[in-house]
């Protein structure tokens, strides 16, 4: 018994190591996972009080620019509004469903990561204002990510800059569709992959949102197409050169989709008969 | 460790963590590079302050860098690991006389302060990005990260060391 005891005070030192180096790792393999990143998360009380502070310090630097963005968007805004005045087709009909069937909250982003190979968003808003897991996160000029943690005033998103991520995606002249996921090398470039051989794939194209998840509506812009190259599978791989630019985001919106629930519930019964 | 001592590591650690997550982690140099100043506070914890306490200081420490990155317990298993690798590195980089409490870390000779940082920065950085990147398939990415980050980190850490040891 002494022996032991005595093996434990000469050894204690290795065995504190070893017991926080195994918590460190079993950390490490939990965030490497979606959605259960609980505790660990710099959407907590103290992680976003200080990225708040900061941030509401160095906003005022991003000013000029944030505001030519929503004059640009204003401006696109009214050119849309513009367009509807004089039509009277029952295209109206379809807007209206789309703004109710989601709902837009806006948010200002507090930390912002580009430069790993899984790269989060911290953003102040959170459960207290209606904030929920798996909302799609957008700019005026495309997507940003997908909310993956929320604490009461503040979330965090996983963006498209990140391994872990997948967002289907399709060509605007086809509606070829595939999956927009992340090869970690620039962090203004993603990669469209798995579209079908037989789409007429042309440098300079728009990629748009597929509208085949409940998380983004469809036809939402991401990118152009830079380059692209057959893959296994007899399938194109395109580099997509996003019109968002993640590494200056500060304010972002994000998007609720309404009638998410209820289509969950039908797949769901789908597959279970 | 006396008390005068105890206070500075605490400051210096608040300190670090701040710095680090609210400036260093955002310089982004050439897209990916970063300096980790924080492994500093390692590096001139108390030559003869407890060892089990280092080892748990460090977990602290990396554990706040994590929570404020999102990366999970990257940094905390890295600051461990040269924690416990301290003394070693230690007796390799300034020989006999760490035994005997003769060196200071601030007055060291040059190439003996540098063997010291460098192998402290090449350990943390090395497990650092295996545990960030965690895939073979990016082992080019995992060694250039840990060169690039190393240099500047190694470079930031020893002008802190000069720029702060004329007062003592």
């Amino acid at each position: 018994m002494q022996q032991i005891l005595f093996f434990f005070i000469r050894n204690k030192n290795f065995l504190l190591f070893s017991i926080l180096f195994f918590f460190a790792i079993t950390l490490t393999i939990r965030s490497h996972s979606y959605h259960n990143t609980k505790f660990m998360s710099s959407a907590n009380f103290i992680s976003g009080g200080i990225y708040k502070a900061k941030s509401n310090f160095t906003q005022y630097f991003g000013l000029i620019k944030e505001n030519q963005k929503l004059m640009d968007e204003n401006i696109r805004l009214r050119g849309i509004l513009e367009f509807y005045k004089y039509d009277s087709e029952p295209v109206i009909q379809d807007s209206s469903q789309f703004f109710f069937k989601y709902k837009f909250i806006s948010a200002r982003v507090i930390n912002n990561n580009y430069s790993k190979t899984k790269n989060l968003l911290t953003i102040e808003m959170g459960s207290d204002q209606g904030v929920r897991i798996d909302m799609g996160v957008i700019t005026t000029n495309g997507i940003i990510g997908i909310v993956n943690n929320v604490s009461k005033n503040y979330a965090t998103v996983q963006s498209i800059l990140n391994s872990n991520s997948q967002v289907n995606a399709k060509l605007k002249n086809s509606d070829h569709f595939g999956s927009l996921v992340w090869d970690t090398k620039e962090p203004n470039v993603v990669q469209l992959i798995e579209v079908n051989r037989t789409a007429p794939v042309k440098v300079g194209d728009t990629i748009l949102t597929g509208g085949k998840s409940t998380i983004f509506p469809e036809g939402l812009q991401i990118g152009t197409i830079q380059a692209f190259e057959l893959g296994e599978n007899d399938s194109y791989n395109l580099d997509i050169k996003l019109f968002n630019d993640m590494t200056n985001l500060k304010y972002v919106y994000l998007i609720e989709n309404t009638r998410a629930e209820e289509i969950k519930i039908l797949e769901k019964e789908g597959e279970d008969e | 460790m006396n008390n005068s001592e105890i206070i500075q590591s605490f400051f210096r650690f608040i300190i670090l963590v701040l710095l680090q997550v609210l400036l260093l982690n955002h310089i982004n140099f050439l897209g990916y590079i970063n300096p980790y100043l924080y492994v500093l506070f390692i590096l001139v914890f108390p030559l003869d302050g407890n060892k089990g306490l280092l080892i748990f200081l460090s977990f602290i420490l990396g554990l706040s860098i994590d929570l404020f990155g999102d990366s999970g317990g990257v940094h905390a298993a890295a600051s461990i690991v040269i924690a416990y690798a301290r003394p070693v590195i230690l007796k390799f980089s300034f020989g006999v006389s760490y035994e005997y409490n003769m060196i200071k870390i601030n007055k060291a000779p040059f190439m003996e302060l540098i063997t010291y940082i460098f192998l402290m920065v090449l350990v943390h950085h090395l497990i650092l990005f295996s545990l960030e990147i965690f895939s073979f398939s990016h082992v080019l990415l995992l060694l250039k990260s840990t060169f690039f980050s190393s240099i500047f980190s190694i470079i930031l850490i020893y002008s802190t060391l000069v720029l702060f040891s004329r007062k003592s």
